[in-house]
């Protein structure tokens, strides 16, 4: 029997999100964006929330859509404006959004820090730029580095292709990108997958995140954002 | 010296040309992403997209759009045979490991010591938005800026101070505009080529202490 769960629908996936959560949001752009996660998460109504991704939603769904639902307390993200983040935007200029901008780099890398045990780590971006101001400053070897600390999830909310049923998962192409980190800096590990296949089917070679970091899969149907106008 | 200023396009059949053969390269959105259009496949360069792969093929068009297979612009791409997937995190391990040789990139300024300016504005209203740019800068063995030399106004973006806010300090190696190319080094910026503007009027234009053709 394994520890991960399987819940029949997103909402029961992410029931006990509290208010005030830390949520990791998988995704680059639309590419591994959970989007049913996130819309069972407007349904459940966890308000708040800090998240973390890469960007700060698009048009008016999946992480957009949160944010238009006022869910939202801050957003640690590297690339917020993009042309189509108007709701973010709108919520930015009227000062009901905070944003902490994280090179995106630094924003993997301090999630991956979390999920590894590391307490901190020195790292050369931002030196010298803006990024850097109140950050402690080393010197090794002759060049300079900022100290960067963890980024620690309550939750992460992430989209692969493929699990089985212990929970190991496969992505597709570029909509892997930070779904492997995020499974593992949080303390519950949602994803939402096209399939579920049964133990063994999966090439354990292939497997990138290992079960033992997923509390919960869905199945949910694919669904072409494409054909729904996101773009 | 050739008769008139390169356009974007010359441009970046320039910087394709320059990039040694089985290079590993990332290429910046914006203009920096049509040197791809000018690399030549037996040349052996290796696109790498920060958000996860190696062998980055060209943009996708009708039947080959797949959502889950995008560039770092977001645009749908295509991947070539030998290409590699990976999570963010390796992404810019290799980046900031230093195993990218190349990165090419755009610019609202660059200063004579190598200083690159290029993620923000500054202005009060202006959302500020970094990405991987201050990664690339400082991971990439090779740091080219693909840019105009001169603002719409006229002003030199090559300067010998950045007033926009830094995305990395001396991390340019050399410049890509459409009157010259110039190379950073220890001593100060020099000219290495000019297009449509000799030596001598790039340097009244561009006033800049210890710039050398």
């Amino acid at each position: 029997m394994s520890r991960t769960q399987f819940p029949s629908s997103a909402l029961d996936a992410v029931a006990g999100t509290p208010d005030g959560a830390t949520v990791l949001v998988g995704g680059f752009g639309l590419a591994g964006m959970p989007f049913e996660l996130l819309d069972a998460l407007i349904e459940q109504g966890a308000r708040d929330l800090t998240i973390v991704s890469n960007n700060a939603g698009n048009g008016d769904v999946g992480l957009a859509a949160l944010l238009a639902a006022g869910r939202v307390r801050k957003v640690i993200c590297s690339f917020p404006r993009q042309v189509d983040s108007y709701i973010f935007d709108e919520l930015y200029r009227a000062g009901k959004i905070e944003l902490e901008l994280v090179p995106q780099g630094n924003l993997a890398e301090r999630m991956r820090a979390a999920g590894a045990g590391i307490g901190g780590f020195y790292c050369p971006t931002a030196v010298g730029t803006p990024l850097a101001e109140g950050k402690e400053t080393r010197v090794i070897d002759g060049r300079t580095y900022l100290l960067e600390y963890p980024i620690h999830g309550d939750v992460a909310l992430i989209s692969a292709w493929r699990a089985d049923e212990v929970g190991n998962l496969v992505y597709r192409k570029t909509a892997r990108n930070f779904g492997p980190v995020m499974a593992t800096a949080a303390r519950t590990v949602i994803a939402q997958v096209a399939e579920v296949v049964p133990v063994g089917s999966l090439d354990p070679e292939a497997v990138v995140t290992p079960g033992i970091y997923v509390d919960r899969v869905v199945r949910v149907d694919a669904r072409s954002f494409l054909a729904q106008g996101a773009r | 010296m050739t008769t008139g200023p390169l356009t974007m396009d010359e441009l970046a059949a320039l910087v394709a040309r320059d990039i040694p053969p089985g290079s590993y390269v990332n290429l910046g959105i914006g203009h920096p992403t049509k040197v791809a259009d000018h690399l030549l496949p037996e040349a052996g360069v290796v696109l790498h997209t920060e958000n996860g792969m190696l062998g980055m093929g060209p943009t996708a068009a009708g039947e080959e759009v797949d959502p889950d297979l995008t560039n770092a612009g977001k645009v749908p791409v295509t991947e070539l045979p030998g290409a590699a997937y990976f999570d963010h995190a390796s992404s810019f391990a290799m980046m900031r490991g230093g195993h990218l040789d190349v990165c090419v990139l755009g610019a609202y300024q660059v200063s004579a010591g190598g200083d690159l300016a290029n993620w923000h504005t500054g202005g009060a209203d202006d959302i500020p938005a970094v990405g991987g740019a201050m990664d690339l800068a400082i991971g990439a063995r090779l740091v080219f800026v693909m840019m105009a030399l001169f603002t719409r106004g006229g002003a030199p973006k090559l300067v010998s101070r950045c007033t926009y806010p830094l995305t990395g300090v001396g991390c340019v190696s050399r410049v890509y505009t459409d009157y010259a190319v110039i190379d950073i080094t220890p001593e100060g910026p020099r000219i290495s080529r000019t297009f449509g503007m000799s030596v001598a009027e790039l340097s009244e234009r561009l006033a800049l202490p210890g710039l050398a053709g």
